[in-house]
């Protein structure tokens, strides 16, 4: 009984998206008071439907009824409830009820927090995002129901894929999907504001904190993802340039682009265009995401929640979606051209430069990765593109960005002062030469190679221009006022970028990895450490039995770890590696088992050693950090009286103290 | 008027440089680092004499894997029904490889032994079944073996 309600739960939130898509936008048209008024209720409405749909395919999860065939296909009686639980989202047709159930999180939370914007311009946005969740919850309905029966019920469920059975996995796949459905409500306030036609730029204001927010899921969602593939794929890698790795960072390259595109349409006007555009591009690159992983075309990390029938219906989704929002902008957005005027050296330029490498490197990252299907699709031979096209081109691409991220907060808008970049350049420079080098230096124990002092040098200069412009905000700024929340959140951010560099470029170069073969009692050497192997004993979990391994891991007389890798096989003769990791600040030492060899007892281990590798992740989540720190900035607090009354198109830049203050 | 044009044609320059060097290095990275797969008989058949390093795709023969004792090098067949390529690897097999499983091998030949410096086997996290079910279509005819597409598991 409990699915078929559930069932209906669906229909009904599929019903009320529709009022929630048609009349609001229909009376935002007509200037129709009591139709705009309908939007909030439907959302409402919506949102209880869908927390009682996903409650109910929970529930199925949780008293284990496998007369629904998506739990009899994902669940077991021996899986541990914290996996039922997140089983709920282990395969498409439940991923795709979170997926609507966190944009109706957002669309709730645009309804509260919005109560003080135009009624029309709110209609509007509303109306946008109802129709992206009638597109979602009918694809849901339609073609993946997730409460459909079989009959009669099994006794007993196949399992989760133990790929995903693992803590990361609990937390990646809702924070990316916050991430990328967060981008649809920049979408639906460009959309609203292209509909509207009155180009003033105050939606780029109440846009702002949700793309930031989006954005800030989205780097954690990125980071959560690296790890888990770390620690779960038994490579040590954390980032493999995987088509569905790929899917995720295009979004985050052009969103990372919009966040700075908004701040100079919001302040200076200029860019309107742009913003636009790429408010578009994020939405529809994160649906492009969820297609490429969805629709079984790319095969890869992730290919157990695909069905290539239900990628045509994406795609058809994903085709309406870009092709009507970029056909409104070719008629509306001509018109908008504007904004203050801004010399070659100033703010604005920088922003124009690093806009443009991050999205020509997120359509590098798109060819690579279409490539291979286009390819196919046109006979051209079966081919894959790997990491050695992805890599040395994003560096590239990257590296004007990185080189001119230390100026950016210091010009100003409009006209920079030049004498003043001389100066961070001097400075960033001596900083980059002599802290970067002595850093690359330590962490190598000795003449670093040329990819570690690249990463010492780089993180060392972007660093030094955090700190630099931090300590003059301190010294000219009297307190209380130095750092407002944005402020905070980019100084963050840039922090973040610093200390990625560092671990990215130095693990790479100082990993240490070794493929050994191993008898009880036999050592090896990787990276000063000295890793003893006593042998493999039988252990037994809740729904798998393995082989684990001992090591001890020992540096001059001094015991570090004690390591205890897995290879694990779940019911289905699915056999699954659990690497052991010793994590550490500066260091990780990392075990995967290989094979057994032979009857002494000797097995294949994969050794590592990977210096700074938590580096990467960390500067991952001050970026995030960054996002979320800049929405708590006063400005973005809609004030009645200014904002939302008229639509004049002058208030581009709102109080005239703050404005210099956060431009200055 | 004027500084605003200048300031618009420095700009539009600048994105064409931009874009002209980033989609020439694609290109050229592109061309540089595709990598093809190909089966045994295609590589019998000199298919992939062209490519210094290429795919391969096919099932392990059965009865053909053999560990060096003293090391990690084995050595196994691959086969697509019609002719086989001994492969040589040193390293650590993924979880899901043994005999009659689907493999890829990223590698190159060597007096006629295909050198692997990666093996990706069947279900394996980075496994890709597309390609191999298309290229290995006759040869899983051929072992009336399912194709991997057709697997119960979603």
């Amino acid at each position: 009984m409990m699915p078929e309600l559930g069932q209906m739960a669906l229909i009904l939130a599929l019903i009320l998206a529709a009022v929630q898509a048609v009349f609001p936008l229909l009376g935002a048209w007509r200037g129709s008071s009591a139709l705009m008024r309908m939007a909030r209720p439907a959302v409402a409405g919506q949102f209880v439907f869908m927390v009682l749909a996903y409650a109910v395919l929970t529930h199925a999860f949780m008293v284990n009824d496998f007369s629904v065939r998506y739990v009899a296909e994902n669940s077991n009686l021996t899986l541990p409830w914290y996996y039922r639980f997140s089983a709920v989202w282990g395969a498409h047709a439940g991923s795709l009820l979170l997926w609507v159930l966190i944009l109706n999180v957002w669309t709730l939370a645009v309804a509260v927090f919005s109560r003080r914007l135009p009624e029309a311009f709110v209609a509007r946005v509303l109306g946008i995002m109802g129709l992206v969740s009638v597109g979602f919850l009918s694809f849901s309905v339609l073609t993946s129901n997730p409460f459909l029966r079989v009959l009669p019920a099994p006794v007993n469920g196949m399992d989760l894929n133990p790929v995903l059975q693992d803590p990361g996995l609990v937390m990646h796949p809702p924070m990316l999907y916050m991430g990328y459905v967060g981008f649809s409500v920049a979408f639906a306030f460009a959309i609203a504001a292209l509909l509207g036609g009155a180009f003033d730029d105050v939606w780029v204001r109440w846009a702002r904190p949700w793309t930031n927010a989006a954005f800030g899921f989205l780097s954690a969602g990125i980071v959560l993802g690296s790890w888990w593939s770390y620690a779960e794929l038994g490579w040590g890698g954390w980032w493999f340039w995987d088509p569905v790795e790929n899917a995720s960072f295009m979004p985050w390259l052009v969103g990372a682009a919009l966040i700075h595109a908004q701040a100079v349409t919001e302040k200076r006007g200029g860019l309107r265009a742009w913003t636009l555009l790429l408010s578009i591009f994020a939405f529809s690159l994160s649906l492009l995401g969820t297609f490429l992983v969805r629709s079984g075309l790319l095969t890869s990390v992730h290919a157990f929640a695909s069905d290539p029938r239900r990628g045509m219906y994406i795609l058809m989704l994903l085709g309406l979606a870009v092709g009507a929002s970029l056909l409104l902008y070719a008629l509306r957005a001509p018109k908008v051209a504007g904004g203050k005027p801004f010399a070659l050296a100033s703010r604005e330029t920088l922003i124009v430069i690093g806009n443009l490498m991050l999205v020509v490197a997120s359509a590098m990252v798109l060819i690579g990765t279409l490539y291979p299907i286009i390819g196919d699709a046109l006979h051209l031979g079966r081919v894959s593109i790997g990491p050695p096209y992805f890599g040395p081109l994003f560096i590239a691409m990257m590296a004007p960005v990185v080189l001119l991220l230390p100026f950016g907060p210091f010009a100003r808008w409009g006209h920079a002062d030049l004498r003043e970049w001389k100066r961070v350049a001097l400075i960033g420079a001596v900083a980059a030469l002599v802290g970067g080098s002595l850093f690359a230096w330590a962490a190598s124990g000795g003449m670093p190679g040329w990819q570690a002092w690249l990463g010492g040098l780089s993180s060392a200069w972007v660093i030094a221009g955090v700190i630099l412009y931090a300590r003059k905000r301190w010294v000219s700024v009297p307190a209380g006022r130095r750092y407002p929340a944005e402020m905070a959140g980019m100084l963050l951010g840039h922090l973040g970028v610093g200390i990625f560099l560092a671990g990215a470029l130095l693990t790479n170069n100082l990993s240490v990895e070794r493929d050994v073969r191993l008898a009880p009692g036999q050592t090896a050497q990787v990276g000063g450490y000295t890793f003893r192997f006593e042998g493999v004993t039988d252990v037994r979990g809740p729904n798998w039995v393995a082989h684990q391994g001992t090591l001890v891991v020992t540096r001059g007389d001094q015991r570090i770890a004690v390591l205890h890798p897995q290879k694990r096989e779940y019911s289905g003769d699915i056999v699954q590696t659990e690497a052991a990791v010793d994590a550490g600040l500066f260091r990780d030492l990392y075990v995967a088992l290989g094979e057994g060899l032979g009857n002494h007892g000797a097995w294949a281990l994969r050794l590592y050693d990977k210096p700074f590798v938590r580096w990467v992740w960390l500067g991952g989540l001050f970026i995030a950090l960054g996002g979320f720190v800049t929405l708590l900035d006063r400005r973005f607090r809609v004030r009645v009286t200014q904002d939302a009354g008229d639509s004049t198109p002058a208030p581009a830049s709102p109080r005239p103290v703050r404005a210099q203050e956060a431009g200055a | 008027m004027k500084p605003k044009r200048r300031r618009r044609i420095v700009l539009v320059s600048l994105i064409l440089v931009a874009v002209a060097v980033a989609s020439g290095a694609m290109v050229y990275g592109l061309s540089k680092n595709m990598s093809y797969l190909f089966t045994p008989s295609q590589i019998l058949a000199g298919k992939a004499s062209d490519y210094r390093s290429f795919r391969l795709g096919g099932m392990v023969a059965p009865g053909s894997i053999q560990r060096d004792p003293h090391s990690l090098r084995v050595d196994f067949t691959v086969t697509d029904g019609d002719h086989t390529m001994p492969v040589r690897y040193t390293g650590i097999l993924p979880d899901l490889f043994r005999a009659n499983q689907a493999v890829i091998a990223t590698g190159h030949m060597q007096n006629g032994t295909f050198v692997a410096s990666e093996v990706l086997a069947k279900h394996d996290a980075t496994y890709m079944p597309r390609e191999l079910q298309q290229a290995m279509a006759q040869a899983h005819a051929k072992f009336h073996v399912r194709l991997p597409a057709q697997e119960a598991r979603p």
